[in-house]
């Protein structure tokens, strides 16, 4: 039996992103229904690990200019520019809103919320609550949701697919974990807020729930994925684990040391090395030039092995053990619990390990994709603010900025049409049930998901690393279509349905294989290297001419992704050498004249 | 690698409501290394040895609140438990204590859910504020009144802990309790008398026996006893003023 909800906006995903657009369509609308659809409670969503902070315009001395061009030459161009002119100056009332609401941001003696240096930032501009910010964000948003009785919670409710009907978006169908029944939750807009992808990677800083799921659900019915080829290497992780050490102990003025104490980074233009880091320098600059160096460095064996691998060191003990319990609470805890280490007096070994994927499901600037009545915000989307790679401390303002937009939105369009015949939108609904049931209900498979996820994982790490060859892409494109073909023959031990968790894992593991299938497709087909993806093949360097566009992945059943290109909105910043240090203050300055020229 | 070869037994107390009529102990033998927490264990053994094993878990770093679990008989997250300090013997994992199981390792939290959203935990503000005007402004010794109080993570161990939980689960309980206080104590907050009606409740802190298990098994400092104590002093209070002023507009 299947059970019908009948919802006026759909959202699922209940981390920020979810909780923000929730908040949003029941003050723009009351009167609407929000089902708010989450395979875990809300509070346990992955917005709950992110440590560092929020970046909002804050001091006299700083300027919405600032933040947009730290943004764009940050993301090496691969921005929507417009979209991150609107993102840089609603940044601040969002965070505003945020304290409102009760979010127990750090202050300064005077009572007005402090920032912090972030990574490729030019002025100290991240908002924070300790080292715990995204878990404060998380806590605030969903106790506030309580608030509003139009939000109508689906806790452990995990989601199998979308009703497309009449070309719309209309619902999505669930199973509820608790009892294994299906229920249809039909709605008039569908707001999809799932998160990263990170899982699709060996060694990785993501929660297990972090599967792409919405990211795959909008590829399959149609809607591309855009940018996927950038993943996000954080450059300090716990080796084995991949759990993360925030970019704010580099904030905090953290340095980075090879197996000669040596301060590595002054060697791959991020210099001059001085006592305190300056930003935008050093220890200071963006994380795909981080975890880059740190590539070089293992290679030329001026790493420190041990059972823990090939690491570099995290060196936090200047900072003094104070100032670390107070600004890194949690990274104290961390290192002493999980590695042993007292990071007042012992360094921290770290390695990059994959974090974010920069790119998502395709979206305009008001979260909108190309199916009507789908919208998407937060990691799962590529609405355009991150190109090539991302700054820290940009991605939580992201879900509260255009969380908000995906509400409004979803909440408009809601009110502009009519359900299609309920009738219809069974149907689908029926058929997407059958077509889960089917992975547990199936004889004769021999596959075991462990495996194919494990395979799965090396491969992407093999390929789509920190940096790549055509060759191991090859590699990994095949591997990848390989495993989508043994994903068809996969076994489930379990047949329950109460708390099947194998059942889940195994349409997990489907999601995963199609996002990792169109990550690799995009990779092998950039030929160049920008942000994030770079080639040691020929492709070393940024090519304007061919390949200052969006990549476009298409989902084509049974086959492998339609790679495609679109274009990049540019309005004020033409693409520039993206250098950081000394080098990035002479580029600027060069920069500066020009445009004086001009004027 | 020699430090893989090391194994350990892992009992599971199994329940599966589809064919168990009761609880049954299920043991596993799992090859183990130092850096290794309980839960990779249970992981290993769903990805490679029984794959019907249920359990809750994400973050792996003890901030999400999902893998709370009794571990020889303590309320503890897995993912900070580890392996190592079990050896050479064994270890028993259950559901956590209190709450209903719902099948293995997994708790049903119902309640502990419809009691949070119960207690108004969001800020009521004292005076209310437009965007435009910007931030309140709270001196850091003003957060520092709810900051540790705001930092539980619903993880449940607290509830797992408490006797009086488990005697009567009308009981508010520590972590409700606790983020009860939280915005209490918050400098921006006006809504405690609006709460105080929950805390004076028989459910509320007089409930509690004073045991402090709560706060010894919490994994993240918040020290939920703590603020039951700090409540049963304001409720005290509030018994003794309501002689000396009318209740006004609450109910």
């Amino acid at each position: 039996m299947l059970e019908v909800f009948e919802a006026d906006v759909v959202i699922v995903g209940g981390g920020g992103a979810g909780l923000r657009a929730a908040i949003a369509v029941a003050e723009a609308d009351p009167s609407l229904t929000v089902a708010l659809v989450s395979k875990v409670y809300p509070m346990r969503s992955h917005t709950v690990a992110a440590e560092g902070g929020a970046a909002a315009v804050t001091q006299p001395h700083d300027s919405l200019d600032h933040h947009f061009n730290d943004t764009v030459s940050g993301g090496d161009w691969l921005c929507e520019q417009d979209v991150v002119e609107y993102f840089v100056a609603h940044a601040h009332e969002e965070m505003v809103q945020m304290e409102h609401w009760g979010c127990p941001w750090s202050r300064r003696g005077d009572g007005h919320a402090n920032v912090r240096a972030f990574g490729g930032m030019k002025i100290e501009r991240t908002w924070f609550a300790a080292d715990k910010t995204g878990f404060h964000m998380l806590h605030t948003l969903f106790q506030t949701s309580i608030k509003y009785p139009s939000i109508k919670r689906f806790d452990e409710h995990f989601c199998v697919d979308l009703v497309v009907e009449d070309g719309r978006a209309q619902g999505v169908v669930t199973i509820e974990i608790a009892s294994g029944e299906f229920r249809l939750i039909q709605a008039r807009a569908v707001i999809i807020a799932t998160g990263g992808a990170g899982r699709v990677f060996r060694e990785n800083t993501n929660g297990g729930i972090v599967t792409g799921d919405g990211m795959a659900l909008a590829y399959r019915h149609g809607v591309p994925l855009r940018d996927m080829e950038f993943m996000q290497y954080h450059p300090t992780c716990m080796p084995r684990t991949g759990l993360l050490f925030t970019e704010a102990c580099r904030g905090e003025g953290g340095f980075l040391l090879n197996k000669d104490g040596y301060r590595y980074l002054q060697d791959y233009g991020l210099g001059p090395a001085e006592p305190v880091p300056r930003n935008k320098a050093m220890e200071l600059g963006p994380r795909d030039r981080l975890s880059q160096a740190f590539w070089h460095e293992k290679k030329q064996g001026r790493t420190i092995e041990g059972p823990l691998g090939s690491v570099v060191h995290l060196d936090l003990r200047h900072l003094g053990e104070r100032k670390l319990r107070e600004r890194l609470p949690q990274i104290y805890e961390l290192a002493e619990e999980f590695l042993g280490v007292d990071p007042a007096r012992t360094p921290i070994p770290v390695v990059p390990a994959a974090h974010y994927t920069m790119g998502g499901i395709l979206a305009d600037g008001k979260t909108a994709s190309p199916l009507a009545g789908l919208y998407s915000v937060g990691e799962c989307s590529s609405v355009g603010i991150h190109g090539a790679n991302r700054l820290g401390s940009n991605s939580l303002t992201e879900l509260i900025v255009f969380g908000k937009v995906a509400g409004v939105e979803a909440a408009n369009f809601a009110r502009s049409v009519a359900s299609s015949k309920p009738a219809d939108l069974k149907r689908q609904a029926d058929a997407a049930c059958e077509r889960a049931l089917n992975i547990v209900t199936r004889q004769g498979g021999t596959e075991r998901i462990a495996v194919l996820r494990t395979e799965m994982a090396s491969s992407m790490e093999s390929g789509c690393g920190i940096y790549r060859l055509a060759s191991d892409m090859r590699a990994t494109c095949d591997k990848i279509d390989e495993l989508k073909a043994r994903y068809l023959n996969l076994h489930v031990d379990d047949h329950s349905k109460v708390w099947n968790t194998e059942w889940l894992l195994a349409i997990e593991l489907g999601y995963l294989l199609d996002v990792a299938q169109a990550m690799v497709y995009s990779a092998i087909h950039r030929k160049e290297s920008r942000g994030s993806h770079q080639r040691l093949d020929g492709f070393e360097q940024r090519d304007d001419i061919n390949f200052l566009k969006h990549s476009l992945a298409t989902f084509v059943a049974g086959g492998t992704p339609r790679i495609s290109y679109g274009d990049v909105t540019i309005t004020k910043s033409k693409p520039g050498t993206r250098a950081y240090g000394a080098e990035g203050e002479k580029a600027e300055a060069q920069r500066k004249l020009q445009g004086a020229a001009r004027g | 690698m020699a430090e893989a070869e090391q194994t350990i037994e892992i009992e599971v107390l199994r329940y599966r409501p589809e064919q168990d009529a009761t609880p049954v102990v299920q043991s596993y033998r799992v090859p183990f290394t130092d850096d290794m927490s309980v839960l990779q264990g249970l992981q290993y053994i769903k990805d490679h040895l029984d794959g019907t094993l249920s359990f809750r878990w994400s973050c792996r770093m003890a901030i999400c609140g999902s893998c709370g679990m009794m571990i020889d008989g303590k309320p503890k997250l897995s993912c900070k438990t580890f392996l190592r300090e079990y050896q050479p013997a064994r270890l028993r994992v259950e559901a956590l204590a209190h709450f209903p199981i719902e099948r293995d390792l997994v708790a049903g939290v119902d309640d502990f859910i419809v009691k949070l959203e119960s207690i108004k935990p969001y800020l009521i503000p004292k005076e209310p504020r437009r965007l435009e005007q910007g931030e309140y402004l709270q001196t850091p010794h003003q957060l520092e009144q709810y900051e540790q109080f705001s930092s539980c993570i619903n993880c449940m161990l607290c509830y797992a802990a408490c006797p009086q939980y488990g005697l009567d689960s009308k009981f508010a309980g520590p972590g409700v309790l606790a983020l009860l206080h939280r915005y209490n104590a918050d400098s921006r907050d006006g809504g405690r008398e609006q709460r105080m009606e929950l805390v004076n409740a028989e459910e509320g802190v007089w409930s509690c026996t004073a045991v402090g298990y709560c706060s010894e098994v919490c994994p993240k400092a918040v020290d939920p006893a703590n603020a039951v104590n700090q409540n049963k002093v304001n409720s005290a209070k509030d018994y003794f003023l309501r002689f000396l002023r009318p209740r006004g507009t609450s109910k």
